[in-house]
C-alpha cells in the first residue's frame, strides 16, 4: 500500500541515536516542546488522509523561527529526516511522518504579527488558521481570498506549502497569487526572505517556487499575505439540469460570455441527494446535476450579470433556475455544497476524495468515464467540483472494514487521476501530491522531468532529509510502478498544425 | 539563423547545439525579437535565435487558455485574443511591436494593470523548456488549478532566460472588460498617494493608477454599470484611454531618458533623498526615475523604502542592472541554475555576474 514507505524505492537513511538527538533537542526547545512518548506520537501518525499512518520518532513543537532553525540544524547534523506539519488537515498525506522522523509541528507559531490596512497586507506566523486571517482583516473591510474547504482549521503555512485553492479561485486566484513574502528556514539553518512588500523581488521567483513545494525545500516560518477589499454585494443562483452534460455546457457558455463568477460549483445526483438528506438545502433531488453560481461586486451590476447567467443556463437546458431571494437563501444554497463531504460520511462508512483538474470542455466525457470506472470497480462515486476551473472532486464511497475495499478505492482513485491526465489535465488541482499521488506523478511527468524536479530539490536540500518520499517520486519508484510508457512524446505539441 | 522547431529532427538539432555548448561550456545568448536587449547586464555569447519558432498551438476561448511557441509575436497573440473579446490581463510591454512570447515570459515585465490583476507569472500555466542537457521539459500544464510538481513554470518568468530555452508557453487569458474609462485628478503625488490608499481599500474596479508629476490618472474597467457607478463616486475629469498604452509600451516621452531607473517599492511608502524626475505607476509600487544621483544612493533609497532598484536603461559593460542578492540567496540561485543548466550556458551573466 502507498501509505508505507518502501526503503528500496523512496529513501533510506542510516539509523540515528534517538537518545542523543533527544538530548540535543531538549537544549533548544522548551520543556513541553518535545514529545517522545508513544501515546503522544500517535496523535501525529496521519493527516487528513487517515488511511495512511506511520509513527514519527519525535515530535518537535518550536515557538520561534530560531527554534525551528535549531531543530533543522540538529536533524541535518545527525542525518534525521524532517516532516513539517501545519494543522494536519491535508488530504494527500503530505504531513504523513516518514517512519522514525522528526515531525516538526508549526502549530505554536500561531500569531498574527501585523495587519497593514493601507498596504492591504497581513504578516502572520505559519500556524495561523486561514479563516483567522479574514476574521482579523474584517474590521478593515478586507479579507484573504483563498478559501479551502478546511479554512476553519487549516493553517496558512500549510496553505502555502500546498498552494491551496478553494471555491473562489477562478476570480481571486490560488495561494501563490495572494501572497507577498515568505520567511523560510533551510535545512542548513539559513533564514531566507523571499518576495517582499514590493510587487516583485530581484532574482528568480523563489516565492512562487516555494509555494506548493510540499515541505520539500524549506520550512515556512512567516507569511505575508495580500488582502482584498470585501465585495459590496454577493448573490447566488442555483440551476438544475436533467443531464450532467447540459450543466457542463452551461459552465463553458458562462465563461465564454466573459463572466468571471466568484464561485461556480457543480454537484451530481448522488452528491445532491446526500447533501439534501444531510442539511436540507432545498436542492432538487431529481436533478442529474446542479450548478451553483455566485457573483460579487456592486449591487446593480451583480443583478444584471446574474440575469445573464440565468439566461445562459436556460439556453443550455436548465430545467429550473433559482435566484437566491435573500442572504439567508444564498447561505442555504452554499450550505449544501459545503456539507457535501460530511454528507458522504452518512452514505458510506468511508469515502476517498479525489482531486484532479481537466479542461472544462472535457467535463461531460470525463464524467461518463468516471461512471464507467465506478461500475467496473464496484464502488459508488459522487461528484462535486469547482466547475469554473475544471477541478474535480470525485468522492469514492467504500467500507474499509470489508476485505480489499480500500485497495479497490485506491485503484479506482488512481484510474480517475490517470483519466484526468489523458484528458489534458492534472492529477492534483489543489490537494497536493503528497504520499497519495506519488505513483501518478510518473504518469504525468517524464523521467527527465522527474529528474529535473529532483535536481531542484537537491539545490535546496542535497541530503534529501526534508519530507522524503513525498511529492516527487524517485525514478526507482516510477520504474517499479511501471508507468513510464504511458507518458507522451518528448516534445509536447511538436507536430500539431499552426493556427 | 532563426530556428523553427516543428519536427523531432529540429528539436533534436536544437538539443544538439545546447549539448555541444554545455560540453564546451560556451555561453548561448537566447534571442526572440531582441527588443529587450537593453535589459540586464551586457553579455556576450553565441546567439540562439528563437524568433522563427512561432505559431499558436492551441486556443480554446471557453477554456481561457492559449498555448503558443515561444517565438510567436505578442501582437499576433493579442490580435487573435481580441477577436474573441479576450486579452492578456497583465498588459506586457511590447517594445517596437515585435516582442515575442518567450521574451515576454523571460523578462517578466507587466504593464499598468499589474497591481490590480497580477503579473506575467500569475498567468503562466505551463511551459516547455529545454535545459542545459538538451532535454525538453514540460512543467505545469494548460489548466489553472494544478499543483503537481514544483512550479518550475512560474520560475521561468523573470528568470531572463538563465534557466533554459523556452519552447512553448501556455497562458491564462481573460475576458476583455466591456467598458473602460480614465479619470484624471490635478494633484501632486503626496495627495494622490493619500487618495489611492483610501480608494484601494474599497471594492472599486480600478485597473490603472499612474501619476505623471502633475496629475493622477485612474483607469476603471468592468461592466458599463460598474464603471459608471465607480466613476460617479470618484469624481475627477474624464481623460483619454490612450495614455495607458503609452505607459504600457513605454512610449511616454519620459522613457526616452538614456539612463532610467525602475524602483519597485511598497506603494504606501515614500522614497526619500533622491533628486530627479519621477513617473509613478502601479499606484506607487513602480516608480521610474531619471536622476543624477550615484547608483549606490538610488539602490540605498529603494532599499530604505522596502524595495529594490533596477537600472532599466543605460547599463554599460561590467555594470549591474538588478539589485544584488544576499550571499546565501546568490548561492541558492547558483545551485538552482546548476540544477537545470549545469555548465551555465544560458544567458550567462545576464542577470548577475556568476550566474
Amino acid at each position: 500500500m502507498l501509505g508505507e514507505f518502501d526503503p528500496r524505492l523512496d529513501a533510506r537513511f542510516d539509523a540515528y541515536d534517538r537518545e542523543t538527538l533527544t538530548a540535543r533537542l531538549r537544549t533548544v526547545l522548551p520543556a513541553d516542546g518535545l514529545l517522545s512518548a508513544p501515546e503522544a506520537l500517535r496523535v501525529y501518525e496521519c493527516d487528513g488522509l487517515a488511511a495512511y499512518r506511520s509513527l514519527p520518532g519525535l515530535v518537535a513543537l518550536p515557538r520561534t523561527t530560531e527554534e525551528v532553525r535549531e531543530v533543522l540544524m540538529a536533524c541535518k547534523a545527525m542525518g534525521v529526516p524532517v516532516v513539517a506539519r501545519g494543522a494536519g488537515t491535508g488530504l494527500s498525506g503530505g504531513a504523513l511522518p516518514f517512519p522514525g522522523c522528526v515531525l516538526l509541528s508549526l502549530s505554536r507559531l500561531a500569531a498574527i504579527l501585523a495587519i497593514d490596512p493601507d498596504a492591504r497586507t497581513a504578516r502572520v506566523q505559519p500556524g495561523v488558521r486561514n479563516l483567522a486571517v479574514s476574521e482579523a482583516a474584517g474590521p478593515f473591510g478586507l479579507f484573504y481570498a483563498p478559501d479551502p474547504s478546511s479554512q476553519a482549521a487549516c493553517s496558512i503555512g500549510g496553505n502555502v506549502a500546498e498552494n491551496a485553492g478553494g471555491v473562489h479561485c477562478l476570480k481571486y486566484g490560488l495561494t501563490v497569487n495572494n501572497i507577498a513574502a515568505l520567511e523560510v528556514v533551510t535545512l542548513d539553518g539559513e533564514i531566507l526572505h523571499l518576495g517582499g512588500e514590493a510587487l516583485d523581488a530581484p532574482g528568480f521567483d523563489l516565492l512562487a517556487l516555494m509555494t506548493g513545494s510540499e515541505g520539500l525545500l524549506g520550512v515556512i516560518t512567516e507569511v505575508t499575505v495580500r488582502l482584498l477589499p470585501q465585495p459590496a454585494h454577493a448573490r447566488a443562483l442555483l440551476a438544475a439540469f436533467a443531464a450532467v452534460g447540459d450543466g457542463g455546457r452551461a459552465v463553458a457558455a458562462i465563461i465564454a460570455d466573459g463572466v468571471i463568477p466568484a464561485g461556480l460549483e457543480m454537484m451530481d445526483n448522488l452528491a445532491i441527494v446526500a447533501a439534501e438528506q444531510y442539511c436540507g438545502a432545498g436542492y432538487p433531488t431529481d436533478a442529474a446535476a446542479i450548478l451553483l453560481c455566485e457573483l460579487d461586486g456592486e449591487e446593480a451590476d451583480v443583478a444584471s450579470e446574474l440575469a445573464r447567467v440565468a439566461d445562459i443556463c436556460r439556453a443550455a437546458g436548465a430545467s429550473d433556475v433559482r435566484l437566491a431571494r435573500d442572504e439567508a437563501e444564498r447561505q442555504r444554497f452554499w450550505a449544501g455544497r459545503k456539507a457535501a463531504f460530511p454528507a458522504m460520511g452518512r452514505m458510506a462508512p468511508d469515502y476517498y476524495c479525489i482531486d484532479g483538474t481537466i479542461p472544462r470542455a472535457r467535463l461531460p466525457e470525463v464524467l461518463d468515464e468516471i461512471a464507467r470506472l465506478s461500475i467496473s470497480h464496484g464502488l459508488p462515486v459522487a461528484n462535486v467540483f469547482h466547475a469554473g476551473d475544471g477541478n474535480l472532486h470525485p468522492l469514492i464511497l467504500y467500507d474499509a472494514r470489508r476485505e480489499g475495499e480500500l485497495d479497490r478505492a485506491e485503484g479506482l482513485g488512481g484510474a480517475i487521476l490517470e483519466l484526468c491526465v489523458r484528458a489534458g489535465g492534472t492529477i492534483t488541482g489543489e490537494h497536493g501530491v503528497g504520499r497519495e499521488k506519488i505513483n501518478q506523478m510518473c504518469v504525468q511527468f517524464s523521467p527527465q522531468e522527474i529528474d529535473a524536479f529532483a535536481a531542484i530539490k537537491a539545490a535546496f536540500d542535497p541530503s534529501g532529509l526534508l519530507n522524503p518520499g513525498k511529492a516527487i517520486p524517485t525514478l526507482a519508484r516510477c520504474a517499479e510502478f511501471g508507468a513510464m510508457h504511458v507518458h507522451r512524446g518528448a516534445v509536447a505539441f511538436a507536430h500539431l498544425d499552426r493556427l | 539563423m532563426p530556428i523553427s522547431i516543428d519536427s523531432e529532427e529540429a528539436t533534436e538539432a536544437l538539443a544538439a547545439r545546447v549539448r555541444e555548448a554545455t560540453r564546451r561550456r560556451h555561453s548561448l545568448k537566447i534571442i526572440g525579437a531582441n527588443s529587450k536587449a537593453f535589459l540586464g547586464r551586457r553579455t556576450s555569447g553565441r546567439p540562439l535565435d528563437l524568433s522563427g519558432h512561432r505559431g499558436v498551438i492551441a486556443y480554446e476561448p471557453s477554456e481561457l487558455v492559449i498555448t503558443a511557441r515561444s517565438g510567436t509575436r505578442i501582437d499576433a497573440i493579442e490580435r487573435l485574443l481580441a477577436k474573441h473579446d479576450q486579452k492578456l490581463a497583465f498588459e506586457p510591454p511590447n517594445f517596437g511591436g515585435g516582442g515575442t512570447l518567450g521574451g515576454m515570459v523571460a523578462a517578466g515585465l507587466s504593464g499598468p494593470s499589474r497591481p490590480f490583476v497580477g503579473a506575467v507569472r500569475d498567468f503562466v500555466l505551463g511551459v516547455t523548456v529545454m535545459d542545459g542537457r538538451g532535454r525538453s521539459l514540460r512543467f505545469g500544464g494548460t489548466v489553472f488549478k494544478n499543483v503537481a510538481g514544483f512550479d518550475a513554470f512560474r520560475l521561468m518568468s523573470g528568470a531572463m532566460g538563465c534557466l533554459g530555452v523556452l519552447l512553448d508557453v501556455s497562458l491564462r487569458v481573460t475576458p476583455r472588460p466591456r467598458q473602460q474609462r480614465t479619470l484624471a485628478f490635478n494633484e501632486d503625488w503626496p495627495r494622490a498617494q493619500g487618495r489611492l490608499t483610501s480608494l484601494l481599500g474599497r471594492p472599486l474596479p480600478v485597473t490603472g493608477a499612474f501619476h505623471d508629476g502633475a496629475r493622477l490618472y485612474l483607469r476603471l474597467s468592468g461592466t458599463e454599470r460598474a464603471v459608471a457607478h465607480a466613476a460617479s463616486t470618484l469624481g475627477g475629469d474624464k481623460a483619454a484611454l490612450k495614455i495607458w498604452n503609452e505607459l504600457r509600451h513605454m512610449r511616454h516621452p519620459f522613457f526616452a531618458a538614456p539612463r532610467l531607473w525602475r524602483l519597485s517599492v511598497p506603494r504606501t511608502r515614500s522614497v526619500d533623498g533622491l533628486a530627479g524626475d519621477w513617473l509613478i505607476d502601479w499606484a506607487g509600487a513602480q516608480r521610474w526615475l531619471v536622476t543624477p544621483a550615484p547608483d549606490g544612493a538610488v539602490r540605498d533609497a529603494a532599499r530604505a523604502a522596502g524595495g529594490h532598484a533596477t537600472l532599466f536603461h543605460g547599463v554599460v559593460d561590467g555594470e549591474d542592472a538588478f539589485e544584488p542578492l544576499s550571499p546565501p540567496l546568490m548561492a541558492l540561485h547558483q545551485r538552482l541554475k546548476a540544477a537545470l543548466d549545469p555548465a551555465g550556458v544560458f544567458n550567462r551573466g545576464r542577470m548577475y555576474e556568476g550566474l
